[in-house]
């Protein structure tokens, strides 16, 4: 709760409207106490007096009476009604959302039609009805604008209770024993009240926007007694002679209204918990790149020559070194591998090569990547472009969320050609209909007018990779592409790629975290740890005599097919979170051979044999020559 | 040694789609009608792929879902009254989304209560020293209780999903997919943990997995699931060693390997058939090498062969043969 | 597609007569003696007998629903008493200046905030987002009647630009350039909330498309910036804009009452409101069975749209 408020405070517009509407209310609720004239009381002697004049601050409407006693009372009863009817049709409309949300199937299917059928009228249609049976009246306008947005909250609420209804801890609770009625109350409504707070929030000012326009029609608050909505509605036969009687009530309204939504807003944005963590922004078309120091030539004359790379993201005042300091090198038609844990930084070093690390809140800030011996980080726009897909493509994890679901796959081959090439569109399509042939989909003349829904998760991968390979690209980054796969279907992927690669000369980057894979597919390997590699070499090398403690520990821990039941090795402890890293060796506090020197400083990457190094001061195998 | 689990004709199907005008509904049937026993202190692995109806089989195990056909009977008595609250105290369930299976505004304490309340009708002090006793033995230490779920990392949590169902004291564990989505080294140390409990409990473990790898290392039977039917159940160490039903011998060859080139172990493109319109015959026959005329027309039933191992399949691989 | 036409068609049809019911359990609320509501406490006992009768007034609640239903799909939504026409005559003749109020209003907001929510998400945090979010912020917070009484003020009263009320001149030709005139204001004043409203939306559905990984894609690929924001992510976000529009064309027609009130303008919202304050029951249950019904219809309209949008929904 007080973090809640602290949220809240920080936002400026939300402090403002929680003043403005603040101010308000406290004039609303001092109103019977101050010195006002009768708000009732004609004096047609006084009429249309202007602003400022004696005795009347505001002056008076077209009856003489005193506008500021008459707006200070009317506010009062505005708002008023407009929180009876939020309060009203918030809780019905959560009730018969969370029932119809939580029991699903036929009591939903039945509170749903009904729902529909009342949003099917637009909304004044169903209140002018409500008027017009029960009469024009201060309660009915009241009656009928909160009926009339029963809906909203219902379905609104309803959404919001099947996504929790269908959580795993939902059955939990069902399996400790709770009923129903405790678990909607205990489990569900706790997890809902923030969306309906937030949800009246946002709507409170709506309501008192429409309780006045009943009232403006003249069918809410009936005279001698006015709310804000009468006022301006009495006012309107002399807008053009005495607009004072008009603007004074319409400022008063737009005064509350606003000030209401700015402080919804910030109510929102406080609860809303994937905006505490920024993760509402949108990532901008390439990295920030915002690099401290020199920037390193390039230690190799290969391809693609990463040197020192650094990546953070920046969330809040917190700095999450992602990738601290990265050097790899690829060859042409080389297949490197990376392997690492989640969170080690092994993705976000393959996504900075290109610039695509989300940004904000991502941000490169040190090193350089060297792509045919020019350095691409922080180069234009139109530079990087005109690189990506081009002659370096990329291969991502889920191949549902990857492709555009609205686009037949055919055309994303075809874009992605045309991005790069002006061919025309007949001859494009031949070439993605042989991209598709090489990855071997069946029937590709057909499949190229599907979409990426009537296609099986290995199918779809495959136009991935058909795709990154639409403009012959020299470098393919492989962002952990079968991890989503079953295991047969990932053989058959891994199968395509190996095949591809052998003949069309590629080089790649694998991202991985099963050795498994990497063993099958790669030359070499990097290890990653806390955003480091920690280990490099040959892959047979490495997997058969890991050097550093950590990748030795962890082949350890991955059970092999053929070892029958048994117990694994296990490594003590939880990875370093990379806002906070240890100096020294990040690894040093779930190791056994660490010593007082591993956690004194900066630890560098040793050749300890040719192609061979590692980030450790006391690394295993090394005497062995059996490189 | 009794059975802990014995399940005879169990099955369920799901209604799927639209009715349009009198047409009779589709169905999916997502277990096909399965008998199976889990011996009290076993460990029985459940290894298929996706789709292929492991997670609905463990759901119709602890009353989440109610089976369509068949029963389920827990230590010698039959449920028939699919009501979680009284399956909870036999049976019990661990998540596979650790974090997901814990309310994420609820303390641990009050999720720990819950069913030392409901289930066991504990007082105060007794849940109190029943969750010093739990959490010592999974690991954790008891000032986490006062801490909500989002302060926990993936293998934390999970040993509180442990711990959690350790609570009801059940004497059986459904682990649907435990450590998948735990990091290697994670893994290994909930893994172990499992192990140890079921030493110092007598827990029998029912563990639902895709990972070849950990299910045999973990389990004493392995049954391998193919859409929705068991195509061949035998002992852990044998049955990737040495499969018999060509599914689970491309299974085993699937699995990545350090040291193995890379092949396609079958016809590139062909993966599993469309659950609303299913192949006639054997579930199989269109991903595999042996298959016959027969294949294609029946449905080959589970059967026995002399090594304890059962199949389903009418040309079984030769058990000497290599894989 | 046609088959998924049809088929939203033919499921209208519970939805209408939902409507129907409705309407006729909430005048069902009017207290006392329905025939005395509806012509009026003048009214001579004759005229009472003879409507008890046409309306089926003597018999049940159930009984009365059907009369009054099988009426309506005759064409015969009953007697104006205070206008003395046919209510179906009276709605069809003011339901054009709604039409062409709600409709111009409709498609402004619609384009309008749109591209304000494209931009506004595209410049995230930049001088043209936060200028937008402001606009948008006092757009959705003034009250339409409110501005079009300012607008009044300012821009005919004083500037002079625009006539003050009406759809027509009194005397003079009745030709496009003398509507658009006439127009300019009420529509605008119309479409300002909804336009506030569709680019708030349309900015949050374009952050949450801009974030999926298949942007990531399509950048990856090297499509240029602007087709990733305007093709990729737009097409994706429209997935969410369009039930929006649909809402959003219920709030300008709900609005259009106030807006036909403040500018004079011949439509059914001020009908209606006049209907209400004179107790011409017969003439808003028309009224309001007839709007809905056609508010239904543009929904169907809505829902094609959302269909030849996303092929995952199926016929």
């Amino acid at each position: 709760m007080t973090a809640f408020l602290k949220l809240l405070a920080r936002n400026r517009l939300a402090l403002a409207g929680l003043v403005m509407i603040g101010i308000v209310v406290l004039l609303a609720l001092l109103t019977p106490l101050l010195p006002l004239a009768d708000p009732d009381v004609t004096r047609t002697a006084d009429r249309f007096k202007p602003p400022f004049s004696e005795g009347a601050l505001l002056g008076t409407d077209h009856l003489g009476r005193d506008l500021l006693s008459r707006l200070l009372w009317g506010t009062r009863l505005s708002l008023a009604m407009g929180l009876a009817a939020a309060i009203i049709a918030a809780t019905l409309g959560s009730a018969i959302g969370i029932i119809a949300g939580y029991f699903g199937g036929r009591t939903d299917n039945i509170i749903m039609r009904g729902v529909d059928m009342l949003m099917a009228f637009p909304y004044i249609l169903l209140a002018l009805a409500i008027v017009a049976a029960l009469g024009p009246g201060l309660m009915n306008a009241l009656i009928a604008v909160a009926a009339v947005n029963v809906p909203f909250f219902a379905r609104n609420i309803r959404g919001i209770t099947v996504g929790i209804a269908h959580k795993e801890f939902i059955d939990a609770a069902r399996l400790a024993g709770m009923r129903d009625r405790e678990i909607i109350l205990g489990e569900v409504l706790p997890n809902v009240l923030p969306v309906i707070v937030i949800a009246m929030s946002t709507t409170v000012g709506w309501m008192i926007l429409e309780t006045a326009g009943l009232s403006f029609l003249g069918l809410g608050s009936q005279p001698p007694q006015a709310d804000l909505g009468s006022m301006l509605g009495e006012a309107r036969s002399a807008l053009i002679t005495n607009p004072h009687t008009s603007i004074v009530p319409g400022a008063m309204i737009l005064i509350i209204v606003m000030g209401i939504n700015l402080l919804g807003d910030g109510i929102r944005d406080a609860l809303d918990p994937r905006l505490k963590s920024g993760a509402l922004s949108r990532p901008m078309a390439a990295t920030t790149v915002d690099r401290q120091g020199a920037v390193p030539a390039a230690r190799t004359d290969s391809l693609l020559d990463i040197t020192g790379l650094q990546t953070e993201f920046r969330v809040r005042d917190r700095q999450y070194k992602a990738v601290g300091g990265v050097d790899l090198h690829v060859k042409k038609g080389a297949c490197l591998g990376i392997i690492g844990e989640s969170g080690s930084g092994k993705s976000v070093t393959a996504l900075s090569v290109m610039g695509l690390v989300a940004s904000p809140p991502g941000v490169i800030t040190g090193g350089a990547v060297h792509f045919d011996g020019k350095d691409i980080v922080g180069a234009p726009y139109e530079v990087l472009r005109a690189l990506r897909g081009r002659r370096v493509a990329y291969i991502f994890q889920d191949p549902l969320a990857t492709l555009h679901p609205l686009y037949r796959v055919g055309d994303q081959l075809i874009e992605a050609i045309q991005s790069h090439e002006s061919v025309p569109r007949s001859a494009a399509r031949a070439r993605a209909i042989d991209l598709l042939k090489s990855v071997r989909i069946p029937n590709a003349e057909s499949r190229i007018d599907s979409y990426p829904y009537e296609m099986s998760g290995g199918m779809r991968q495959r136009v991935g990779i058909a795709m990154a390979l639409a403009n012959d690209p020299d470098v393919i980054i492989a962002d952990e592409p079968t991890t989503a796969l079953d295991v047969t279907v990932q053989a058959q992927i891994l199968s395509v790629l190996s095949d591809l690669r052998r003949e069309r000369g590629l080089a790649i980057i694998f991202i991985t975290h099963d050795f498994g894979v990497v063993g099958q597919l790669c030359d070499s390997v990097a290890v990653m740890y806390a955003g480091r590699i920690v280990e490099q070499g040959p892959t047979g090398a490495v997997l058969r005599n890991p050097q550093h403690p950590y990748t030795s520990r962890l082949i350890d821990c991955v059970p092999t097919l053929g070892g029958g039941q048994r117990k694994l090795a296990a490594i003590p402890g939880l990875p370093p979170v990379v806002d906070n890293l240890p100096a020294g060796c990040a690894f040093a506090a779930r190791c056994d051979k660490a010593q007082a020197d591993c956690r004194a400083g900066q630890i560098d990457l040793l050749a300890t044999g040719p192609d061979r190094r590692v980030r450790c001061l006391f690394p295993e195998n090394v005497t062995e020559h059996s490189i | 040694m009794t059975d802990a689990l014995k399940l005879t004709g169990l099955s369920k199907s799901f209604r799927v789609g639209k009715r349009s005008f009198g047409a009779p509904w589709s169905y999916v049937h997502a277990v096909q009608p399965l008998d199976l026993t889990v011996k009290t202190g076993e460990t029985l692995g459940i290894v298929g792929e996706s789709g292929c109806g492991k997670s609905t089989l463990a759901k119709m195990l602890v009353g989440l879902l109610p089976p369509s056909t068949g029963e389920i009977e827990i230590e010698g008595a039959v449920l028939d009254n699919a009501d979680p609250a009284i399956f909870g105290k036999r049976i019990q369930y661990v998540f596979q989304d650790p974090i997901s299976s814990l309310n994420p505004r609820k303390t641990i304490r009050q999720i720990m209560e819950a069913p030392l309340r409901r289930l066991h009708r504990l007082g105060k002090a007794e849940r109190a020293a029943r969750i010093s006793e739990i959490f010592a033995a999974v690991n954790l230490r008891e000032e986490f209780l006062d801490r909500y779920p989002h302060e926990f990392s993936g293998g934390q949590a999970q040993r509180i999903g442990i711990a959690r169902a350790l609570a009801a004291r059940a004497r059986i564990l459904i682990l649907d997919e435990p450590v998948s989505a735990l990091d290697v080294s994670v893994q290994a140390q909930v893994l172990n943990l499992l192990a140890d409990l079921k030493q110092e409990f007598g827990l029998t473990y029912l563990f639902i997995s895709h990972d070849l790898a950990v299910v045999e290392a973990v389990s004493d039977r392995v049954a391998v699931l193919y859409f929705g039917a068991v195509v061949e159940i035998g002992p852990a160490r044998e049955i990737f060693a040495n499969p018999r039903h060509p599914y689970t011998a491309l299974l085993a060859q699937s699995a990545p390997e350090v040291g193995r080139p890379i092949s396609a172990p079958e016809n590139a493109g062909v993966e599993l058939p469309d659950p609303l319109d299913p192949p006639k015959g054997c579930a199989f026959n269109e991903r595999c090498a042996f298959a016959t005329d027969r294949c294609r027309r029946e449905r080959p039933a589970l059967t026995g062969d002399r090594g304890g191992r059962e199949i389903a399949c009418f040309n079984p691989l030769d058990p000497a043969a290599e894989v | 597609m046609t088959g998924y036409i049809l088929k939203r068609l033919l499921s209208a049809i519970p939805v209408l007569l939902g409507i129907s019911v409705i309407v006729f359990a909430i005048m069902a609320l009017i207290p006392g003696d329905p025939a005395t509501a509806i012509l009026g406490s003048y009214a001579t006992p004759e005229n009472v007998e003879k409507l008890n009768r046409d309306l089926g007034l003597d018999q049940g609640f159930v009984a009365r629903y059907f009369i009054w239903l099988g009426n309506m799909l005759q064409g015969d939504f009953g007697r104006s008493f205070a206008l003395n026409r046919p209510v179906l005559d009276e709605v069809l003749d003011r339901f054009g200046a709604t039409l062409i109020l709600a409709g111009s209003s409709f498609l402004l907001c619609s384009l309008l905030g749109i591209a304000a929510g494209v931009v506004s998400a595209a410049r995230q945090y930049g001088l043209a987002d936060k200028a937008i979010t402001f606009a948008v912020l006092l757009g959705i917070s003034i009250p339409s009647f409110f501005l079009g009484m300012m607008m009044i003020l300012i821009f005919a009263v004083q500037l002079r630009w625009f006539p003050v009320s009406g759809m027509w001149p009194i005397y003079g030709d009745r030709n496009l350039p003398v509507l658009l005139d006439h127009l300019a204001m009420p529509a605008f004043a119309l479409s300002v909330v909804a336009t506030g409203v569709i680019a708030r939306l349309a900015r949050s559905a374009m952050l949450e498309v801009l974030r999926q990984d298949f942007i990531r894609t399509a950048r990856a690929k090297g499509v240029n910036e602007r087709r990733v924001i305007w093709r990729h992510a737009l097409r994706a976000a429209m997935v969410s804009i369009i039930p929006i529009l649909g809402i959003q064309a219920g709030f300008v027609l709900s609005g259009a009452v106030y807006i036909e009130m403040v500018f004079q303008w011949p439509g059914v919202g001020r009908m209606l409101v006049d209907a209400i304050l004179k107790r011409d029951i017969l003439l808003v249950q028309g009224g309001v069975v007839f709007i809905a019904a056609c508010y239904v219809m543009f929904n169907i309209l809505v829902d094609v749209a959302q269909a030849l949008l996303d092929p995952r929904i199926k016929t």
